[in-house]
């Protein structure tokens, strides 16, 4: 009885994350696969990867990717933290209602953003680079603020004032009292943007312009044409670079979290 | 003791949302003195204290601090530190680093950094603790680190809120006994903020008593506790039998229809008053030998002593003494007329006794 109980536990386990995890499993055994068909196994290469490193617009792509996303995740993280300094200063009221607007575009379709973004750039630039940068950069801005608004709040309020008594100005005591204080955070924050406007595609297509291309849209692009193999390469490795950021995201607040805990 | 006075609250009025907490306030305090804020909360002690600090402005009144004006100063430029209640240690440095903190702003040398550590360690009596870090200390140690982390600096004025608050009772006695040490060693003045009335008797050479944003009475402990000034201060410090009285003339008053010699002069003839008489003054005899004759109605066991009540001439007396009489006991009441108190009723809503603790 036991038994079967503990067997049927991890049997259960197992099937969700093969129903999870077996999509992209496929789709990694295929990028390595030395065969066009996707039904055939024509033995082990590493032919799709090298082909993708010699192709100038997927290299094109990804420097789009990592430039935009880099830029829009460090915008966002400083915005997003001067945002909960500014939101925890207010009063209890007034901090509520704006958490919540901060939230809806988190819970907002991607698709009416993207759209919404897209007619309002329209109107006053030409789509391109900035425009993506901006709609990026208001992506992440949600994240940053459900990371570092929890910590600001437990965050003791006297050790701001206790820095002042101390004789440290005001900007003094921020940086060496308050801020190291929600680094933790707003790193996690950080993160958590680098892989929601890494792997964002909706708002991306909408706002990005004729000729500019991220990895997600470019991907989208050449699956339309026909399926090449390149593009399991090029997904198996954006898989891996998720993965890996946000393991070490993890890995990082649980430092932290031993840290505070001894 | 030096009488020169160090800090002059002068007329301080301040209110938050329209909700007045302190109005018009005037306190005087000297070098080198322990002086305690006592009352519930909401007294407004603790606006006090946030003002010598610096963290709060008031909307009328000044400070003035060793013949400066200092009301608009920030705190960062103020000669006082605080010790928080929730002690506020910097949880990313380690207790050397909490403790160099103000030093390193003021560009004190690295050589005299090390040294004033070592000796603020060893006056808190955690010496060798430098690489710690804060989170892994007791309630008390963390206490002691906040208050070594204030005291290097040498401050004027050391301003401690309710600093053991959050320490558990055994602690918190030996603190009290710590705090009054430590400030004979610095000597330097000690502002302190409490709501516990045995902690201020215990430490201060002052206690200032507050209630809804006035002060009740300021003097000794032994004054606070002898003379309450009115109804506010003897029920808040300590236990008190509160009687509506008569002062008939000089040295006699009428308590429930019985006269009770006292010792108190200067009132109008038959001015109506409040009584003060604390339990432990109530001495209980064999019924007739008293001033009144009664009924013992409760008995529990304190430790250091038992605790009654005692139903006499309609009034519900509270009685302290280390001999006990079983409920149903009948007895008498007698008090010497050194231990009467006549206070004048109160004037005004603050300076009502007030039920805490029940």
């Amino acid at each position: 009885m036991v038994r079967t109980k503990a067997f049927l536990k991890r049997f259960y386990v197992g099937l969700v994350f093969f129903l999870l995890y077996a999509p992209i499993l496929v789709m990694i055994i295929c990028s390595f696969n030395n065969s066009k068909a996707r039904t055939v196994w024509g033995g082990f290469t590493f032919g799709w990867y090298i082909q993708l490193f010699r192709n100038g617009a997927v290299l094109e792509a990804v420097r789009t990717s990592l430039l935009l996303t880099a830029s829009a995740a460090l915008i966002a993280t400083v915005l997003g933290t001067l945002a909960c300094l500014g939101m925890a200063a207010m009063g209890k009221q007034s901090q509520g209602v704006l958490t919540s607007i901060t939230n809806i575009p988190m819970l907002n379709a991607d698709i009416v953003t993207g759209i919404a973004i897209m007619l309002l750039f329209v109107r006053f630039m030409n789509l391109g680079y900035t425009s993506m940068l901006i709609a990026h950069i208001t992506l992440c801005i949600p994240y940053i603020i459900l990371n570092v608004m929890p910590k600001l709040r437990q965050t003791n309020k006297s050790i701001y004032e206790a820095a002042l008594d101390l004789g440290a100005t005001p900007v003094y005591a921020f940086m060496k009292v308050v801020l190291p204080d929600l680094m933790p955070a707003i790193f996690s924050g950080f993160l958590l943007a680098f892989t929601i406007s890494l792997d964002d595609f909706i708002i991306t297509y909408f706002t990005k312009g004729a000729g500019i291309n991220t990895i997600s849209t470019m991907l989208y692009q050449e699956v339309r044409r026909g399926i090449n193999p390149e593009m399991y390469a090029m997904s198996t490795l954006l898989f891996l670079a998720i993965l890996l950021i946000l393991f070490a995201a993890n890995r990082f607040q649980g430092n932290q979290e031993d840290k505070e805990n001894i | 003791m030096s009488k020169k006075p160090l800090i002059d609250l002068v007329h301080i009025s301040k209110a938050f949302d329209g909700e007045t907490v302190l109005d018009d306030l005037s306190l005087s305090i000297r070098e080198n003195e322990f002086l305690t804020l006592l009352g519930p909360s909401g007294c407004g002690k603790t606006t006090t204290l946030r003002i010598l600090g610096g963290f709060v402005t008031p909307d009328r009144g000044r400070v003035i601090f060793d013949g400066e004006d200092i009301t608009m100063l920030p705190p960062n430029k103020r000669n006082l530190n605080t010790v928080f209640q929730k002690y506020a240690l910097f949880p990313h440095m380690n207790i050397a680093e909490n403790i160099a903190f103000g030093l390193k702003i003021s560009g004190k040398s690295d050589a005299y950094i090390r040294d004033k550590i070592a000796y603020a360690l060893k006056l808190v009596n955690l010496e060798g603790y430098e690489k710690r870090n804060p989170t892994a200390l007791s309630g008390g140690q963390q206490q002691r680190i906040a208050i070594a982390r204030a005291i290097v600096n040498e401050p004027k004025v050391l301003l401690l809120d309710e600093p053991l608050g959050a320490l558990d009772l055994k602690l918190r006695q030996e603190m009290q006994y710590e705090l009054i040490r430590l400030k004979n060693e610095l000597g330097i003045t000690f502002i302190y903020v409490t709501h516990d009335q045995e902690e201020a008797l215990t430490m201060s050479d002052t206690v200032v008593v507050m209630n809804q944003g006035y002060i009740q009475q300021m003097g000794t402990p032994e004054d606070i506790y002898n003379e309450p000034e009115n109804a506010f201060v003897a029920d808040f410090i300590g236990d008190s039998n509160i009687i509506d009285g008569i002062m008939l003339r000089d040295g006699l008053v009428e308590i429930l229809g019985v006269r009770f010699p006292c010792v108190d002069a200067g009132f109008p003839k038959n001015l109506p008053v409040d009584v003060v008489i604390r339990p432990e003054d109530v001495i209980l005899g064999d019924p007739g030998k008293g001033l009144l004759d009664g009924v013992v109605s409760h008995l529990i066991f304190k430790g250091v002593h038992y605790e009654m009540e005692v139903q006499a001439g309609g009034f519900e007396w509270l009685v302290q003494s280390t001999v006990a009489h079983p409920v149903g006991t009948p007895v008498s009441i007698n008090v010497i007329p050194f231990n009467i108190q006549i206070m004048n009723k109160p004037v005004s809503e603050d300076e009502k006794a007030v039920a805490l603790d029940e």
